[in-house]
């Protein structure tokens, strides 16, 4: 193909470098990226409309499953709105609870996000390492909670399982050894020539570009972008625990690498002030099952970034509405931005280096300009119009094939 | 069976390679299926290795409940594999649908769009389940070419 033409190649939805289904239309000139179109919905289940033909109860499991790793996250995000509609006190030792597992998560999300992006960069010795030690912090998980993933600790109200000094002591050991390895990650990760070399400058998002592209969580961070729910809008028992924000100034893949490790630092300081401070007391208090009308919004620091959700009730034992908001909705439009203008072989790592999240992303979003104020329902024979017209614009025209074809049925 | 085709055989049973391939999970299968790979379970002592794609693959590991976006890639990547071909369905939404079972864009289960050779439940699968189970599906394997030797 010659040099100066641009050409079209698909990436996905099926393909060895991403672990989730999800198109990308790469547009490329030679070696270089001119533009990518990316293409979700390939996980799209319906989660926020089955959400809604379900009870409180049984939306928490629902929400729970919006994503595998960050499961903690949604649940909590959720059973926050639908308390803020019930006016529910929850107790401190529940809120205490949270905390601690929502760390727990943190810190086998981003060992998870180190592994694998070591495997994008073709450093699988730091893939297996990082995976060894996670296995650490997912013992303890499933010591707390009675399950590796999906925890199921959220209740409406509090928290469903107790913890006991005998589970705090071994909390506490596995988080000692882990502080351990992960002060040989920030060693890797600040001083490994083979990382340095080949993150630094890929993927490079400044301050403002952050800002206006509305980036969140480490994303954001590493550009230097000061914001964090934990600390902005403190949740659970964050309000009274210090701890820092990290944020970096390298504004690329190597910055994030940077943050995320260092906020495992961050999490283990957290984990051991939630361990000391543990309040006495009840777990969980008791919900109504008919939840008042109302409607809330709720915010969370995903070890993606801000995840919100909101939930409007109408005084039944179900939600009338539903909507949960990712943090890989927010990131992803960053991905398109730093992957103009770079090269092929930096894709992988690049889209990995935001901790993309599909099975979280895939919602039904509609956007309407912000100056339009107009809100209409289309109706079917109008989408069917639509989608004629759509077509017909892209060069696909049907509508001879389908006078012919009317014209053999008219003849059987 | 001729020499070659034996030793074919054996080779399928003891080093099979697998495609992983998720059809609309929640990412919770997926990272256990990668946990079993990597040094805590360590899957690749029985010979299995991931690959990446679906021509070097001899068996399709599938999680999720199959999104109707994603059932028409599925059947594409199934048919691209070679023959012999084996399935196994990685979590209780890829066995029956799960928690998503009556959802508007969702299959119940993957062998409501291609057929399923073992079925490995549990939400998610924990990395012992999806070890066991692959045996599992290779024992079985072992025992029909027995069968077919007798």
């Amino acid at each position: 193909m010659h040099n100066s033409e641009e050409f079209k190649i698909p990436f996905g939805p099926q393909h060895p470098a991403l672990k989730e289904p999800e198109s990308f239309s790469v547009a490329l000139k030679g070696e270089k990226i001119m533009g990518v179109d990316i293409r979700l919905g390939y996980n799209h289940r319906g989660i926020e409309k089955a959400a809604e033909e379900r009870t409180y109860i049984q939306d928490i499991y629902l929400i729970e499953r919006v994503c595998g790793i960050c499961s903690h996250a949604h649940a909590t995000c959720f059973i926050q709105a639908v308390e803020e509609i019930a006016n529910l006190v929850v107790p401190k030792r529940a809120l205490y609870i949270r905390t601690l597992i929502a760390e727990l998560e943190r810190v086998h999300s981003h060992l998870l996000w180190l592994g694998v992006a070591g495997h994008e960069i073709g450093f699988d010795t730091l893939l297996m390492y990082s995976w060894r030690d996670r296995e650490v912090v997912m013992d303890i998980l499933a010591l707390l909670t009675g399950n590796r993933v999906n925890y199921g600790m959220n209740t409406i109200g509090g928290v469903r399982r107790d913890i006991d000094p005998e589970q705090i002591q071994q909390t506490l050991k596995a988080v000692d050894i882990l502080e351990e390895r992960t002060k040989y990650y920030i060693e890797v990760a600040t001083q490994e020539t083979t990382i340095i070399k080949r993150l630094s400058g890929v993927g490079v998002v400044s301050y403002d570009d952050a800002l206006r592209l509305d980036a969140v969580g480490p994303t954001a961070r590493a550009s230097g972008v000061k914001r964090d729910i934990r600390a902005d809008d403190p949740y659970a028992a964050y309000a009274e625990i210090s701890f820092d924000v990290i944020t970096d100034d390298h504004c690329d893949v190597y910055g994030r690498t940077v943050v995320r490790v260092k906020e495992l630092m961050e999490s283990y300081k957290i984990i051991r002030q939630v361990l000391k401070n543990l309040p006495e007391g009840p777990i969980a208090v008791r919900a109504p099952r008919m939840i008042p009308a109302g409607e809330a919004l709720s915010r969370y620091e995903a070890p993606r970034g801000e995840d919100v959700h909101y939930v409007k009730a109408n005084g039944t034992d179900k939600p009338e509405r539903v909507k949960i908001r990712a943090p890989t909705l927010a990131n992803i439009q960053a991905v398109k931005h730093m992957l103009k203008d770079r090269y092929l072989a930096d894709m992988p790592i690049v889209i990995a280096a935001i901790d993309p999240c599909f099975s979280c992303t895939d919602r039904l979003v509609s956007l309407s300009h912000i100056d339009s104020r107009d809100k209409k329902t289309i109706t079917w024979p109008e989408l069917h119009q639509f989608s004629i017209e759509w077509h017909k614009q892209q060069g696909i025209d049907f509508t001879q094939l389908n006078k012919q074809l009317e014209e053999r049925l008219k003849k059987c | 069976m001729s020499l070659v085709k034996k030793i074919v055989t054996w080779a399928r049973i003891k080093s099979p390679w697998i495609l992983h391939f998720n059809t609309g999970a929640c990412n919770a299968c997926d990272i256990e299926i990668i946990a079993a790979l990597t040094p805590r379970y360590d899957l690749e002592r029985f010979g299995i290795i991931l690959k990446g794609t679906p021509r070097h693959a001899d068996i399709l590991v599938c999680s999720g409940p199959v999104t109707s976006q994603i059932k028409d890639r599925l059947i594409r990547i199934y048919e691209q594999m070679p023959e012999p071909k084996f399935v196994v369905a990685v979590g209780t939404c890829a066995c029956s649908g799960g928690v998503f079972d009556g959802c508007y864009n969702v299959e119940s289960g993957i062998n409501a769009v291609i057929p399923v050779s073992a079925y490995i439940p549990g939400c998610p699968a924990s990395p012992k389940a999806i070890i066991d189970g692959v045996v599992k599906l290779l024992t079985s394997l072992e025992e029909k070419e027995e069968a077919i030797k007798r």
